[in-house]
């Protein structure tokens, strides 16, 4: 094969040892060749309506399939429109390769017809990226390519392409290993550092684990379970977190931070020890750094050395990948009992549930919580951002990992749709609800036409009440309730705007409503938007205000403690 | 505290540029950094001195650097025994009534005159931080036109190398 193929065909070839199955993408001049060479192989296209739609759906590929996503686009603004959903996978260590069309070698560099620097651009948000000057290094650059993405911490990477490296002759046979010296990631936890973690785990008499999406990245999430019950003790997760551990379980305190429960914030303010678990110690989630967990000893279990001793100081820091060091914890680990934390926080969350007046109301709260019920918390959600993703996150109740695919890091409005269109095409038996906005859902949604052409029954429950609802809850704590720039006027009727791409259009406006039209939704196997007409007067509670410690969290709105 | 780092980089285009961006966008301050080829062509030395009176910052600067898949090996060389150079050249005003008294000063520094104009003359020193310091304070007077320096290039001492060390 060696002489008679081109570096189009050889990049296509090294997508097919991958095992890539579907690639998300928008041709254009500079791609030509790659979507020609395309064309002979098994891998199927999924033509998007926007490139950040398609960087969106690998994303949600990835995270439903534990792959590596890929997504595809021209030179120029192709590339450019794929910066935000770069972003979104970067902060969220999301496993994606983008390729990318570039102009001639002959141009680079010289302003021409869609000609952008984008892998100057992406270098501060892709784990690593390349422009390929000879078509003979397209077989070594993919491979690594595919290689950096899915190891140690996982990540985007970006390969750009000029249109000539990719139609000419590629003389190179592709190598089946990865030789980069720079790049090691380390799998085991160091066991003294084990011994350390164990000995703190023994003396701890109110200790929490505290869960992030690394749990998810390295399968470790029956190991969580193990530990936690041969330990007894009680876990909370981040955003990213959640799925990782049953919310349904006794042992869980559900989500920690900015909107957690009061119970999780109390524990981790309490606790002499800290078992920060694929975290970051992220600012959503600690609140006033310095009085985040104050008597609390740390140990810091994370792929990425980097992220150990970044926000908070460790006491024990353990560098590797959680299954295996969760295994190794496990097999040396006595069973413990802490009945008395445990029965404390059973007080806590017998007296600071998550709770929402009723009163007659529509309210989004309550609709989030049948869905979890309809769907036995099983189901596969996908969040855009704003209210209605913490509406998602504190009342579903999830109960298995890859369940809630949600731009945590970024906080990327207009993930949630195309993320859903990844995860059904990852899984197309899955029963895919993506949750949004009026706002976050019309920077979207003409990927209703995509979603038609691969005839994908996702049903999307969006929450209209006609405003940034969350931004105007920031504007009224901390705006003095001056409230600008947060209103939609001109919104459309959602049902029609389904109706119109030959979808099913619903709506709830009463309490009543809700079960019957869900179960309508969820049972029709049809593409389908259930708006959800709300007040924009909603907040999301309970809230820690700016500056202050977890357990300072405002939990009722005024005037209805 | 100064740190001095010496990180071996693969040789390829943009390598200084992810530097560089790294240390812009995590707001670390670079005091100086040099960098050329190795005894390997396809790797090149940086010497980087960063500025970091707090260890967190030390540490994250050199954790986010391995990060970088172009970092092939990093060393924070401050504790360790190092020669380190810096070299600098200094084009002085000089004419026949202060020629004898800067000549004399480029000698007692063990520097060359390299270049020598009608009204200046240009001088070439090399030394650690310090002398550097030093030459370009005694001929201040002088009338210093325009003045050149690289930053601190260092190797350890022994028989340390790339490969054991």
């Amino acid at each position: 094969m060696a002489s008679t193929i081109t570096g189009a065909q050889a990049l296509v070839k090294i997508l097919e040892a991958e095992g890539v199955k579907q690639v998300f993408g928008y041709p254009g001049g500079a791609v030509l060749p790659i979507y020609d060479a395309l064309l002979d192989s098994e891998i199927e296209h999924v033509l998007v309506r926007h490139e950040q739609g398609s960087v969106h759906m690998a994303n949600g590929y990835a995270r439903t399939s534990g792959q590596v996503g890929v997504c595809m686009a021209t030179s120029g603004p192709g590339a450019t429109n794929l910066v935000t959903g770069i972003a979104t996978a970067y902060m969220d260590s999301v496993p994606v390769v983008i390729i990318t069309g570039q102009v001639a070698t002959s141009m680079v560099g010289t302003d021409a017809f869609q000609e952008v620097d984008i892998t100057g651009i992406t270098i501060p948000i892709t784990k690593h990226n390349y422009l390929v000057k000879e078509t003979k290094d397209i077989p070594r650059i993919m491979k690594e390519a595919f290689h950096i993405a899915r190891s140690g911490r996982p990540g985007p990477v970006l390969v750009d392409i000029p249109k000539d490296v990719a139609s000419d002759i590629c003389i190179a046979e592709p190598s089946d290993k990865v030789e980069l010296r720079g790049y090691k990631p380390n799998y085991k936890g160091h066991p003294q550092q084990i011994e350390r973690a164990l000995k703190m785990i023994n003396q701890s008499q109110k200790p929490v684990i505290y869960v992030g999406g690394g749990v998810i990245n390295s399968r470790a999430t029956e190991q969580l379970l193990e530990f936690a019950e041969k330990a007894q003790i009680p876990v909370t997760t981040t955003l990213m977190g959640l799925g990782s551990f049953p919310e349904n379980h006794k042992l869980s305190l559900r989500m920690l931070g900015l909107h957690g429960t009061p119970f999780a914030n109390y524990a981790v303010t309490q606790a002499d020890l800290l078992i920060g678990l694929g975290v970051r110690f992220d600012d959503r989630v600690t609140g006033a750094i310095e009085k985040f967990a104050p008597q609390a000893k740390i140990i810091h279990i994370d792929i990425d050395p980097a992220e150990i001793g970044k926000n908070v100081g460790v006491d024990v820091p353990i560098v590797g990948d959680l299954r295996l060091v969760l295994i190794d914890l496990i097999s040396k680990l006595e069973p413990q009992e802490h009945s008395e934390w445990l029965e404390q926080i059973r007080r806590w969350k017998a007296e600071h549930p998550l709770q929402y007046g009723q009163g007659g109301k529509l309210r989004p709260q309550y609709v989030m919580e049948k869905l979890g019920e309809l769907t036995n918390h099983n189901a596969l959600v996908t969040s855009d951002v704003g209210q209605h993703q913490m509406w998602a996150a504190q009342y579903y109740a999830f109960e298995r990992p890859r369940g809630f695919l949600t731009s945590g890091g970024l906080g990327t409005m207009g993930y949630g749709f195309p993320a859903a269109i990844g995860a059904q095409m990852a899984d197309r038996d899955a029963l895919v609800v993506a949750v949004t906005g009026d706002g976050s859902f019309q920077m979207a949604m003409q990927e209703m036409g995509t979603a038609v052409e691969q005839d994908l029954p996702i049903k999307i429950m969006l929450f209209n009440n006609n405003c940034l609802a969350l931004v105007r809850q920031l504007q009224h704590f901390y705006c003095d309730k001056r409230y600008t720039a947060v209103n939609f006027t001109g919104n459309p009727d959602f049902a029609k705007f389904a109706e119109c791409y030959n979808a099913v259009g619903l709506k709830i406006e009463t309490p009543e409503q809700v079960e019957p039209v869900l179960k309508e939704a969820l049972n029709n196997g049809k593409l389908t938007i259930i708006e959800v007409k709300i007040s924009e007067e909603e907040l999301v509670l309970p809230m820690v205000p700016n500056a202050r410690g977890l357990d300072e969290m405002v939990e009722f709105p005024y005037g209805e403690e | 505290m100064k740190h001095t780092l010496s990180v071996l980089v693969e040789n390829r285009p943009g390598v200084l540029t992810r530097i560089a961006g790294l240390f812009a966008r995590r707001g670390f301050n670079i005091n100086s950094l040099a960098v050329g080829e190795t005894e390997d062509p396809e790797v090149s030395r940086m010497t980087i001195v960063v500025d970091g009176e707090d260890e967190r910052i030390i540490e994250q600067v050199t954790k986010q650097l391995n990060k970088l898949v172009d970092v092939i090996k990093l060393n924070d060389i401050t504790q360790d025994e190092f020669v380190d150079r810096e070299l600098i050249m200094i084009k002085v005003c000089c004419d026949s009534s202060n020629r004898a008294e800067i000549i004399q000063i480029v000698d007692i520094f063990r520097a060359r005159i390299v270049d020598m104009g009608r009204n200046t003359v240009i001088i070439e020193a090399t030394g650690d931080g310090g002398k550097v310091s030093a030459i370009e304070t005694s001929l201040k007077p002088f009338g210093i036109k325009e003045l050149v320096r690289t930053g601190k290039v260092a190797l350890v001492r022994g028989a340390k190398n790339r490969h054991n060390e």
